[in-house]
């Protein structure tokens, strides 16, 4: 393990700061970004680059095939990176990936390209789960200092909260995410994945609300009855933007029910809406309504930064640098299960 | 003059007098950001099952408050009021004996439930109220009937995952004492067959590890 104390001093330029490398590579995406952080200035965000895997309309990511395209663009995206930044390997200090949650082989994709860098050049190389990065960016650029969390994303459906050095879970889902509830449901509508923003486009054309499943579960949601139920409803010839509109209005009144119940159990006056699906202006609008109930500020990720992201791992890469770890390339292998509350959070305190 | 006590997540709690007595009044009030068929359905069915399974969990050994009066069109009920400490409560601050001896006794009382084919569907540790030294259960807005094993070791899971985040630090302790209250009511057969379920729901849990 290497500190900040024994590692400021080493390459050039790193005195007024520290610059960080992060590779994303979870599931679609395989992100590049660069970020700084000066002595006292805030973070800057000096690249932040990403390629998206398409999977075949009507279907989900293939593990293979997405690792596949990771490892066939993974260096052109590290050079663009660098160059948007106008920064060239000498800047940079120390090299984080994303090493779980995720699929395996894209996962192995982003921990390859960051451990070759990190030997390569000598640099520290920092491990960081991607679900507590997608947390903490958001926290950073919101300015949200200890929020109750709604993470929303194809991977993720989970409430949590930070106490005693671990984000802790309040409300989850107990089947699939509410992104594979939308992705899902757009494929056997027959559109590729991912459905997110082409689904809310159908929702907004419609008022016309049809009763589905609502199931909630203590604090926790559960979406697979939805889905069936949406699926039926579209082979039974509803109209699209019905059925869209129906599943955005239930599905996310479950969320928002769960937050309120979370928000209330531990009692915190912050809510900080994170991941893919904080996109969707209806699920904005509705946390909007628990929070105006319960006096409580409102964060939203900024949308350009809502999906996964280099960034997310960029930044978090620097907190857990900074806060002291750092692993041995021996030591890195990928956990593609990984849940967020087995991290041990070091750069936060309560 | 009525005064507000509590804003929950779904209902607002004000205390209240019903003919004399002490009493609350529990609303469930309109979410505008919700469909409004949908938040209705919601609200009326909810304060159905509260009223209901209040006195049916009576019915099998468990105490909960007096239910005085249901209007389920205002979507309000009416029931007696419980002065007392949450269970949240008792265990922050932990004196284990007291502590444990309550996790123990809201097993048994989860036991008596599931026994009588009640699901209670919101257990968390502060729904539990001790009052004059006697264990009070209440929020029975998402019970419902079921002798599934599944109904039953989500029940539990759901408590668990409460007591995991809140009490961490005597999570293992808390659902040990729970566990043994559990089957003191139900024998030790049927309680290992619900842990083993326990698991497996547990298992489906998003990246939790398959060992």
């Amino acid at each position: 393990m290497k500190s900040l104390e024994t590692f400021t001093g080493e390459p050039e330029g790193s005195k007024l700061g520290i610059t960080c490398l992060g590779i994303e590579s979870t599931a679609h995406t395989f992100g590049v970004s660069i970020i700084s952080i000066g002595g006292s200035t805030k973070p800057e965000i000096l690249s932040d680059v990403r390629r998206v895997y398409q999977p075949e309309k009507g279907k989900g990511i293939h593990p293979r095939e997405a690792s596949r395209h990771h490892a066939k663009i993974a260096a052109s995206t590290v050079a663009e990176a660098l160059k948007k930044a106008k920064a060239s390997m000498e800047d940079i200090h120390i090299v984080s990936f994303s090493q779980g949650p995720g699929l395996g082989p894209c996962l192995r994709v982003g921990a390859v390209v960051a451990r070759s860098i990190s030997a390569y050049y000598h640099l520290p190389l920092i491990p960081v789960n991607h679900a507590v990065a997608h947390i903490e960016l958001a926290a950073m650029l919101t300015g949200a200092s200890d929020p109750l969390v709604l993470l929303v994303s194809g991977g993720h459906t989970v409430i949590t909260s930070f106490t005693s050095g671990r984000w802790r879970i309040f409300g989850e889902t107990l089947d699939i995410t509410v992104g594979q509830l939308i992705d899902q449901f757009g494929r056997a509508a027959g559109f590729s994945s991912p459905f997110g923003r082409t689904f809310e486009k159908y929702a907004k054309k419609s008022q016309n609300f049809i009763d589905l499943p609502y199931t909630i579960k203590g604090n926790d949601v559960s979406f697979s009855g939805l889905l069936t139920a949406s699926k039926r409803l579209f082979r039974d010839d509803k109209k699209l933007e019905d059925v869209c509109f129906s599943i955005q209005e239930t599905g996310f009144a479950m969320l928002a029910e769960s937050v309120e119940r979370a928000l209330v159990f531990v009692e915190k006056d912050e809510l900080l809406l994170v991941g893919g699906v904080a996109a969707n202006s209806r699920l904005q609008n509705m946390l909007q309504g628990v929070c105006k109930i319960h006096k409580s500020k409102f964060f939203s990720i900024p949308k350009v930064f809502s999906g996964d992201c280099g960034a997310q791992i960029s930044w978090n890469g620097l907190q857990t640098f900074k806060a002291g770890v750092s692993v041995d390339i021996s030591d890195s292998s990928v956990k593609s299960s990984w849940r967020l509350d087995e991290v041990d959070v070091k750069w936060r305190s309560n | 003059m009525e005064k507000q006590l509590k804003k929950g997540a779904e209902a607002s709690l004000y205390q209240t007098e019903w003919f004399g007595k002490e009493a609350i009044r529990k609303v469930r009030v309109l979410k505008t950001f919700r469909q409004s068929a949908l938040d209705i359905k919601l609200r009326e069915s909810r304060t159905r099952r509260e009223a209901l399974f209040l006195r049916e969990a009576k019915r099998v050994g468990v105490t909960t408050p007096l239910v005085y009066f249901v209007d389920v069109n205002k979507t309000e009920i009416i029931m007696q009021f419980i002065p007392g400490r949450r269970l949240k409560e008792i265990i922050d601050a932990y004196k284990e004996n007291i502590s444990l001896k309550w996790c123990r006794e809201a097993g048994r009382y989860i036991a008596r439930l599931h026994s009588g084919k009640i699901i209670h569907g919101d257990l968390t540790t502060s729904n539990f109220i001790i009052s004059h030294n006697r264990l009070i259960l209440i929020d029975f807005g998402l019970s419902f009937y079921s002798q599934r094993l599944e109904d039953k070791a989500i029940d539990i899971h759901l408590l668990n995952m409460m007591v995991q985040s809140a009490h961490y630090i005597y999570a293992e302790k808390i659902m040990h004492a729970v566990q043994m209250g559990y089957q003191e009511i139900v024998g030790e057969s049927d309680s290992l067959s619900l842990l083993e379920r326990m698991k497996v729901v547990e298992l489906r849990g998003r990246y939790k590890r398959v060992e």
